[in-house]
């Protein structure tokens, strides 16, 4: 999945030349960071899967209206997941968000499944908090921070999707960190579902 | 300050995760070409089961109506659907799932009577849309057979006019005289009746009356057979209507 700022897209020549066979690897390439933006973005796993499915359909409905050359010179990893986060703001628009529930951001089989090492539970209990204090951020920033952090993306490629200049993509990514920290710290009691402000903490 | 020393990166890192393997197949559709019971057909499925069945010169040719039609990726399937091959060759759907999503209720309503059909036997166009609910929409009822995404599992053929001549089909008038015979319909028996001005056949020792396509009205001796050009008629000669074939 790297891809220099520069080069061309493996995947998006892929497409020009056989659009069904393109779209299996461009599925192939990106479902991991489409599926784990989702997931991080509108945080429960059944969403996330119909999010990220219906964020392929449309973009293979968009490359069946595109001509070769414009199909050859799209970076695919970006204009996928701007195509999810519209997606996502479409969603979020006409259905106005419900509850969310961080415990749903899971496999469904990962409880029941009991064969789960010490190390991986552990590591399972530190996500979901992490996923709880994440969702505490402004949309922008949180958005930021998931594409930079967890999608793992250059800062280039973060301000294309988030469609700003890089300084502005930058600038979100260090805001959110910095609200994380701040929550983290803020945070006295690892499971207490609402982490305390600065002021109920002095208090 | 990269991910190793910094356990809020080093985290959020671990906040990635493997998409489910299930997804590619909610979005994109798998073709394969099986034999029919007239040629090859190109069959294409989703996770929900067969959702198109066509003639087609080729994979790429199949690929380009399934795309206009559905808007979906398609790609070659490891295997046939479960069940699809037994259903080609035996002319009953069985245990083939269908994908029948993106239909309107009416367009559905027809093509579910139509799946009750047996083969062997045929209903005119004005039984589908009464069975469908509208029983004055014979030509929409006509437009959403001839839209059948699924021929041949959904048995499209086997709706003809009420003349005995077969009618207009997805894969051409002649294919479909030459599958009802194969499967044994009677065509040339239905039409010579209704030249005749016969539409309906019923036995005096049943007291029932039959479309003449029905299997009923094909075991009734000629010696008890009555002919009658509605369904009235036969009502007002004391004949009800079968209950296998539900003339209309």
């Amino acid at each position: 999945m790297d891809q220099t700022a520069t080069g061309p897209d493996r995947i998006a020549v892929e497409l020009a030349a056989d659009l069904d066979a393109g779209f299996a690897a461009l599925f192939e390439a990106h479902q991991n960071v489409l599926f784990s933006t989702a997931l991080r973005i509108c945080g429960r796993w059944a969403d996330a899967e119909d999010l990220t499915a219906a964020a392929f359909l449309r973009a293979f409905r968009a490359l069946s209206g595109y001509d070769q050359e414009r199909i050859a010179g799209l970076r695919t990893r970006p204009w996928l997941l701007t195509i999810l986060l519209n997606a996502w703001r479409n969603q979020v628009r006409t259905a106005a968000r419900g509850p969310r529930e961080v415990l749903d951001a899971e496999p469904p089989e990962l409880e029941t499944r009991g064969a789960s090492t010490e190390a991986q539970a552990e590591r399972h209990e530190t996500s979901r908090e992490l996923a709880a204090l994440l969702d505490l951020l402004p949309d922008r920033q949180r958005v930021a921070v998931v594409l930079r952090y967890v999608a793992d993306l250059p800062i280039a490629e973060v301000a294309s999707v988030l469609g700003c200049p890089p300084g502005t993509a930058k600038s979100h990514v260090s805001r959110g960190l910095r609200r994380l920290r701040e929550l983290q710290a803020a945070q006295v009691r690892p499971d207490d579902p609402a982490p305390q402000t600065d002021e109920e903490k002095v208090r | 300050m990269t991910s190793d020393h910094d356990p809020l990166l080093a985290g959020l890192a671990a906040m990635a995760v493997p998409a489910p393997g299930r997804l590619l197949g909610t979005v994109a559709g798998r073709w394969t070409r099986v034999p029919g019971p007239a040629g090859d057909v190109y069959v294409a499925s989703t996770d929900l089961g067969v959702a198109y069945l066509r003639t087609a010169g080729s994979a790429e040719e199949f690929a380009g109506l399934f795309r206009a039609r559905f808007g979906r990726p398609l790609l070659p399937a490891a295997r046939p659907p479960a069940g699809l091959l037994t259903a080609l060759r035996t002319g009953r759907a069985g245990r083939v799932r269908l994908d029948l999503r993106g239909l309107t209720p009416f367009a559905a309503s027809v093509l579910a009577a139509t799946a009750t059909i047996p083969r062997g036997e045929t209903r005119p166009y004005g039984w589908i849309a009464r069975q469908a609910g509208r029983p004055r929409a014979v030509r929409a009822a006509a437009s959403a057979l001839a839209a059948n995404p699924v021929p041949l599992l959904i048995p499209c053929h086997r709706i003809v006019q009420a003349d005995g001549m077969a009618g207009g089909y997805v894969f051409g008038t002649p294919r479909k005289e030459a599958l009802l015979r194969l499967e044994g319909a009677n065509l040339d028996e239905v039409r010579d009746l209704a030249a005749a001005g016969t539409r309906y056949l019923a036995s005096d020792t049943t007291g029932v009356v039959c479309f003449s396509s029905c299997r009923n009205a094909r075991r009734i001796t000629l010696a008890h057979r009555h002919g009658f050009a509605s369904l009235a008629a036969a009502g007002r000669s004391g004949f009800r209507p079968c209950r296998h074939c539900r003339p209309v």
